[in-house]
């Protein structure tokens, strides 16, 4: 399709050629078969480009034109990083690292994709769609680690933290972890996940998530993206949900020059649910895109999302939301809501919610909105005593509140509020409300 | 000491305030009536320093500072306290938490220790008793679903809690039962003495026969045009506006 590929196309498909024989799996026909149909895939497209209608508001440009290396495998450590208050799996520039990572005596199996990859047939590939979208076929063609995540039927998993960490590397590195979380029917699993990186550290994280939740099972998928200033971050989560099950995502966009936050739920059973909620904080210098899908393909199920974006200085938001209502989908209970808050005349969002529907009984709403902060509002705080800067943080809590009480995980809400306060303390705003 | 001197002001380019001077004694409380769009909402929002309201001639000095070179937050710590005719609502702002960072906000730029959540919502607790909320009031965002005549009960327990020098209320006794119109007195009463004035627009004598005015002034059309004692307030509810205007 491209005549000519970008830089980084070609400099990541040059790698592949070099790499094919020795990345994970390389001796295992089916994998191999996988590397090679993605490869094609991302030969074909390239890195996306705005003239894709699912890129019309994210230009790559600057990603296509750079051209990224390779991780270092040493085991330096970079990063400090917190003790592990429960279980929790380490990976630092994509790379699993067992010596960071507790992972005993866990009621069900996680593991790094890299020692477990030849056992994965079957499962790697099936949900995510490559063809149709290059991050996830550059992500197929190059992932060398990830963690697998199996939790039985009938077992209630707890919290798991997944920690992914970019170390501050001249080398610029791109890496593609590949993230598997099945759970068994009627199980459960808390994933916490925290993105994070140096502020000056120029690299891109493009991971892909693929999530199997099974009948009556649940899923609490909260996402803390944290990334440097001079990180790109671009993630594709595919998940499936079966009859009764539950996916809960709650994402936090806060960190990253560039950041994508796309989500793919199908709900593949009847009375499954989605939750997806989400939060992004965009400040000067910033673009970040959050798009969902979702599909209804079984009848009773129900839907909700929540996303509220806010802008300061010169950034840019996107949310793009389709909601698909296939026929079988009768009696669909859908809904979603996206709103900006618009800090300053630089900022700008461009949102577009999509539905379609092919069923003729369901009940689907969606809406937008986007605004500054009230005048009033403000005065009447300051007319307090309250600070201006603390009375706009005020505002924009109150702006967020609804998405936020949206997420009914504590562990979730905890580390999202604690986010959110990294966030105004970066835009050098200390405090917002005080809890009395 | 508030001391308005020839204010004149203007929203959108056009001049509402047309000279009006006034001087407000520590100790004393002044009425300030009107009929409807002569200005009294609008000097309120002079004195807190609401953006839009442009001051085109005149000053305005408060215990010694000049009132208009300071932002709305710095005049609420230097003791200036708005009542608002219409209190907006804020969805998401629990009340509790509104009230405890606006107190907290102004004890730190005075340089007082701050309140913690025990001692302010015993507080808190003890000035609502007074005011006859219901507690439910300080978990519910501010204002938000709350009827007329409680948001200015809300008003008067910011009033209350923060304990101003200065206290400018405009117009909460409108839309009051008579209850709540003793209970607003009694919250003005109980801040009276040497260190408080206040500045009372109203348009019913009802009001002044509970806070007993040391002065009562008429604007109309932006100034001041008859001052007199609590008596003028008596006159006006007999005879109307008409008269004064006439003679001034
Ligand atoms: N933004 C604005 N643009 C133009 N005129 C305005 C604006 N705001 C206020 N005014 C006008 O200023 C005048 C004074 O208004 P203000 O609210 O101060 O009156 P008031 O004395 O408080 O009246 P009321 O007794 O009805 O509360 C009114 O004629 C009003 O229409
Ligand atoms: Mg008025």
């Amino acid at each position: 399709m491209t005549a000519v590929a970008s830089t980084g196309a070609a400099a990541f498909l040059g790698r592949y050629e070099g790499l094919r024989t020795r990345l994970p799996g390389a001796r295992v026909a089916w994998v191999e078969a996988l590397r090679n149909g993605a490869a094609e895939a991302f030969r074909a497209q390239g890195f996306p480009t705005r003239r894709m209608e699912a890129w019309r508001y994210t230009d790559l440009a600057s990603v296509a034109g750079a051209v990224f290396g390779e991780p270092l495998t040493g085991v330096e450590d970079a990063t400090e990083i917190p003790a592990a208050a429960g279980p929790r799996a380490v990976f630092i520039d994509g790379r699993f690292r067992p010596d960071l990572s507790t992972l005993d005596a866990l009621p069900y199996a996680a593991d790094s994709l890299a020692r477990v990859l030849p056992t994965l047939d079957g499962r790697i590939g099936t949900i995510a769609r490559p063809a149709e979208q290059p991050m996830a076929a550059l992500n197929t063609m190059l992932f060398e680690d990830g963690l697998v995540v199996d939790v039985p039927a009938g077992v209630a998993g707890g919290v798991l933290e997944l920690l992914s960490l970019a170390t501050d590397s001249e080398r610029a590195p791109a890496y593609h972890p590949r993230h598997l979380v099945r759970l068994g029917a009627g199980a459960s699993l808390t994933l916490l996940e925290t993105a994070a990186g140096p502020q000056a550290a120029r690299y891109l994280h493009n991971p892909v998530f693929e999530i199997e939740i099974a009948e009556g099972a649940r899923l609490a998928h909260g996402r803390l993206q944290q990334e440097g200033r001079e990180g790109v971050f671009l993630s594709t989560v595919y998940a499936r949900v079966g009859a009764g099950g539950a996916y809960d995502n709650f994402t936090l966009n806060a960190g990253a020059r560039l950041a994508r936050n796309e989500i793919h739920v199908a709900l593949t059973g009847p009375k499954a649910e989605a939750h997806m909620n989400g939060v992004q904080l965009v400040g000067d210098g910033q673009h970040a895109d959050t798009t969902t899908t979702l599909d209804h393909a079984a009848p009773d199920c129900s839907s909700r999302q929540t996303y509220k974006t806010v802008l300061a200085g010169r950034s840019r938001g996107v949310f793009q939301g389709k909601i698909h209502v296939h026929q079988v989908a009768q009696k669909t209970d859908g809904y979603q809501m996206n709103q900006a808050l618009l800090l300053s005349p630089e900022a700008e969002i461009d949102s577009k919610p999509q539905l379609e529907i092919y069923a003729d009984d369901v009940k689907c709403s969606h809406g937008a909105t986007v605004g500054e902060l009230d005048a009033d509002h403000l005065f009447f705080l300051r007319s307090r005593g309250i600070p201006e800067a603390q009375a706009k943080a005020i505002l924009v809590e109150a702006f967020l509140t609804e998405a936020v009480e949206a997420v009914a995980e504590e562990p979730i809400r905890a580390a999202l509020t604690r986010g959110v306060a990294g966030w105004w303390q970066r835009q050098g705003v200390a405090g917002g409300i005080e809890e009395a | 000491m508030l001391k308005i001197e020839n204010l004149h002001a203007a929203v959108d380019g056009k001049p509402i305030l047309n000279g009006l001077s006034l001087t407000i004694a520590p100790g004393e409380v002044h009425a300030v009536m009107g009929p409807n769009g002569s200005g009294k909402s609008t000097l309120s929002y002079v004195l807190a320093g609401r953006e839009g309201y442009e001051v085109t001639e005149g000053s305005v000095s408060f215990h010694g500072q000049d009132l208009l070179a300071m932002e709305p937050e710095e005049r609420a710590v230097a003791g200036m306290f708005l009542a608002f005719q219409a209190p907006v609502e804020l969805p998401g702002v629990g009340n509790a938490n509104f009230l405890r960072t606006a107190l907290n906000a102004v004890r730190r730029a005075r340089g007082e220790a701050e309140m913690d959540a025990m001692q302010f919502l015993k507080l808190a607790r003890a000035r609502m008793k007074v005011l006859n909320m219901p507690e439910d009031m300080l978990k519910r965002p501010v204002n938000v679903g709350f009827s007329g005549g409680e948001k200015k009960r809300n008003e008067m327990l910011q009033l209350a809690m923060l304990a101003p020098k200065f206290a400018v209320l405009d117009e909460t006794d409108s839309g009051l039962d008579i209850d709540a119109l003793k209970m607003v007195a009694d919250t003005v009463n109980s801040l009276r003495g040497p260190d408080f004035s206040a500045l009372v627009i109203t348009h019913y004598q009802r009001l002044l026969n509970h806070i007993v005015p040391d002065r009562v002034h008429v604007l109309s059309a932006g100034r001041i045009i008859k001052s007199g004692g609590p008596e003028l307030a008596q006159e006006l509810e007999a005879s109307g506006y008409a008269g004064v205007q006439a003679a001034a």
